[in-house]
């Protein structure tokens, strides 16, 4: 059980560790902004703010945002914004700042924008900040960790929280795991009202918090369906010293499947954190991780695409990417394909490997012909499946210099062999 | 509790996946291009299609069988017993939720992209009855070589042996050469443990291929069912390639349902767990074919 608890924490771990992954996700990320923007509007406390992408901005709404304490906070996908700092800016200033005037929250915004900001999570040239929000501070009496995500084990959503909020759930699974919580939600039914009290009490709010915390916990609940999210965390889930509950923190995983039915989400990405590449190749609707070898893959199916790098792995060499075409791919995307996986100068050789079945030899085989027409490195193809003979007569005749290859190993050990050269 | 290890109901319709030359099979959106295109494939390899669900074309016929309203119509016309469906993702899981409704004995879902909580809400209605078994979605299908072909994969490559075939990549079980691809997804109807029962139970499957990758537990599952029911002088040879040894943590490759996150999931983990089974796990998909051949003749 508590290997469970220890797997569905791990897992709403990695969201905040996902930045420290130098290659970007392909999930669709949020800025805390529009997170927060989302839970507003679904009926969830998030503290007042604005947002502002100039220092005149930020004047012109502080006029009507008038609060006791005034917390600015960089708007960047990276964690870690707090003990981070900006490139050719003050010693002393974060990605957040505090402070009791408005002047000074206008000045720390002024700091910020268009300034980049290195934090942990950051990779060393740090992150251009073109956003910042000014939020309604609080006075946090006591900081708690909530979290909605799907889970495989219980074949639907569970609700994990602990009351030790605000830091990195992962370490507490392993130093105080009782202090972890797991409560799973029968999805035909949605979660009971004795679900919703049973978790605020284990998050230790007592009194009229616990109706406060409970209402708040299912309308986190109603929301994580609403959106097809795959997870929801809000860390720190908190109780202010005047006896209100609010979600300071919002971290939201989508399920990419969904996007047909969240086309308002999925139009807020942001994607100017991204790799380019990973960013035209969603546009073509191909799959594509960017790594850091010099072999380029391009292969139909994600299992075989995976082996396809584990085999090149095997032959001692290194993949500059993950790329699956899938199963209907077009011409106009093998070609596409092909620049992107090409864009790179690091790239030594391209080593096409595609077992049709859906897809058609002959076909991929026309489409693959007119991309390669122009390479200058060299191309390793193996071909395989429905009509792979006229799809390997077609490459013969083309008058390419392919290098053809019989079998997966065959293929990734001559592409090592070509990378080497 | 819904948990999948609760629900021995559904554990009973595993050996509906057992399909033959007489399975009889409808194909749900069969005037749509996919169901089309693989309809007639699956017909020309000889697979006993008697009929179509399609709502806008009922009454008509295409591919030279029948096309229905839905899948209850179907099934009380025709008498079939399963189907595929070839249905785009955002009307897929209705289409699931007909052929339960209809009480089916076996569905295939080939669909990629079904959003995750339209299949959350399928499974929660598959582990609650005994009629229906699903594979997939986002999967190739099954085959029983030479008899019936459930899917999309390229049907010379098989022939009618003895090795039972399981895998989550489609076209890595075409590398390996009854085949069930289980599919990519996180929430799918049919996990490696499902396939190893039916392919331990059955007197013809002598050797058994297993294909994983990272993400999720199910290979650790399989693992531990294999430890707990395959041993001893009956014990059939196991063979087993996971892919993703080399991909990146905090990344999902391609399937939705492969995901290392904070370190679990791996494909490390996997592999000495399958080891400790008694499993063979090869370095390449390609090696899988003689290693369980050579393993089979060696029993």
């Amino acid at each position: 059980d508590s290997e469970m608890l220890g797997r569905a924490a791990s897992r709403i771990a990695a969201s905040q560790h996902r930045a420290q992954i130098i290659t970007q996700l392909r999930q669709l990320n949020l800025q805390e902004y529009q997170s927060k923007g989302i839970l507003d509007k679904n009926g969830c406390s998030v503290q007042k703010f604005v947002t502002a992408t100039s220092l005149q901005e930020a004047e012109e709404k502080l006029k009507d945002f008038n609060v006791y304490e005034y917390v600015v906070k960089a708007q960047i996908l990276a964690g870690g914004r707090g003990k981070g700092r900006f490139i050719g800016g003050r010693k002393d200033l974060g990605g957040v700042h505090i402070s009791y005037k408005p002047e000074e929250a206008l000045s720390a915004t002024k700091e910020m924008i268009g300034r980049r900001l290195v934090t942990k999570q950051t990779p060393k040239e740090g992150v251009l900040v073109e956003k910042v929000m000014i939020a309604e501070g609080v006075t946090i009496k006591r900081e708690t960790y909530l979290a909605v995500l799907m889970c495989r084990e219980t074949n639907g959503p569970v609700v994990v929280a602990s009351p030790a909020g605000g830091v990195d759930i992962e370490h507490t699974a392993e130093v105080s795991p009782e202090l972890i919580f797991k409560e799973p939600i029968n999805i035909r039914e949605g979660m009971t009202d004795k679900q919703a009290r049973r978790i605020a009490r284990n998050l230790q709010f007592k009194g009229d918090l616990e109706e406060k915390a409970a209402v708040e916990i299912r309308r986190l609940y109603e929301l994580f369906l609403k959106v097809d999210a795959t997870q929801v965390e809000i860390n720190p889930f908190v109780e202010t010293d005047d006896g209100r509950v609010f979600c300071v923190d919002a971290k939201m995983n989508f399920d990419d499947n969904a996007a047909f039915r969240q086309r308002e989400i999925f139009e807020m990405e942001d994607t100017s954190d991204k790799d380019p590449r990973e960013v035209a190749a969603n546009k073509l609707n191909l799959n594509y991780i960017g790594m850091d070898g010099n072999i380029a893959c391009m292969v139909n199916g994600a299992g075989l695409a995976m082996a396809t790098m584990d085999a090149i792995k095997l032959n001692g060499g290194e993949p500059a990417n993950f790329l699956d075409v899938g199963g209907s791919v077009s011409d106009e995307q093998i070609m596409k394909a092909f620049e992107i996986i090409t864009q790179d100068a690091n790239v030594k050789c391209v080593l096409v490997n595609v077992f049709c079945g859906i897809l058609n030899c002959a076909t991929f085989a026309r489409g693959a012909i007119a991309a390669f027409k122009n390479a200058t490195i060299p191309v390793v193809v193996r071909l395989e499946g429905t009509n792979v003979d006229e799809g390997r007569r077609l490459l013969r005749e083309s008058g390419l210099s392919v290098i053809t290859a019989d079998g997966l190993d065959d293929a990734a050990a001559k592409a090592v062999a070509a990378a080497a050269k | 509790d819904v948990s999948r290890s609760a629900s021995s109901l559904y554990d009973q319709t595993r050996s509906n996946m057992k399909v033959n030359k007489k399975t009889r099979v409808l194909i749900q959106g069969i005037t749509g291009k996919q169901g089309t295109f693989h309809g007639k494939q699956m017909l020309d390899y000889g697979t006993t299609v008697v009929g179509g669900v399609s709502p806008g074309k009922a009454g008509s016929t295409h591919l030279g069988v029948p096309v229905f309203r839905d899948v209850k119509e179907a099934r009380r016309e025709t008498g079939a017993d399963a189907s595929v469906i070839y249905v785009p993702a955002p009307f897929a899981a209705a289409a699931i939720h007909e052929a339960i409704d209809a009480e089916l004995p076996l569905v295939v879902c080939i669909t990629e992209g079904v959003p995750q909580l339209d299949m959350v809400r399928v499974k929660a209605r598959l582990l609650e009855q005994n009629k229906t078994r699903l594979v997939g979605p986002n999967c190739p299908g099954l085959i029983r070589p030479e008899e019936c072909k459930m899917g999309i994969t390229p049907g010379h490559i098989h022939k009618k042996g003895s090795i039972g075939i399981v895998s989550r990549s489609g076209t890595l079980t075409y590398e390996a050469t009854l085949c069930v691809g289980i599919g990519g997804d996180p929430f799918n109807g049919t996990d490696f443990v499902d396939c190893l029962t039916v392919f331990l139970n059955d007197p013809e499957t002598k050797g058994i291929i297993l294909i994983g990758e990272i993400g999720g537990s199910a290979e650790e599952e399989a693992a531990a069912f294999l430890r707990d029911h395959n041993k001893g002088a009956s014990a059939k040879p196991v063979v087993s390639f996971i892919a993703g040894l080399t991909a990146p943590p905090g990344r999902r490759m391609g399937h939705a349902g492969a995901i290392i996150s904070g370190g679990k999931g791996g494909a490390e983990g996997k592999i000495q767990a399958l080891k400790d089974a008694g499993v063979v796990v090869t370095t390449s998909p390609a090696h899988l074919g003689a290693t369980i051949f050579e393993a089979v003749k060696n029993k």
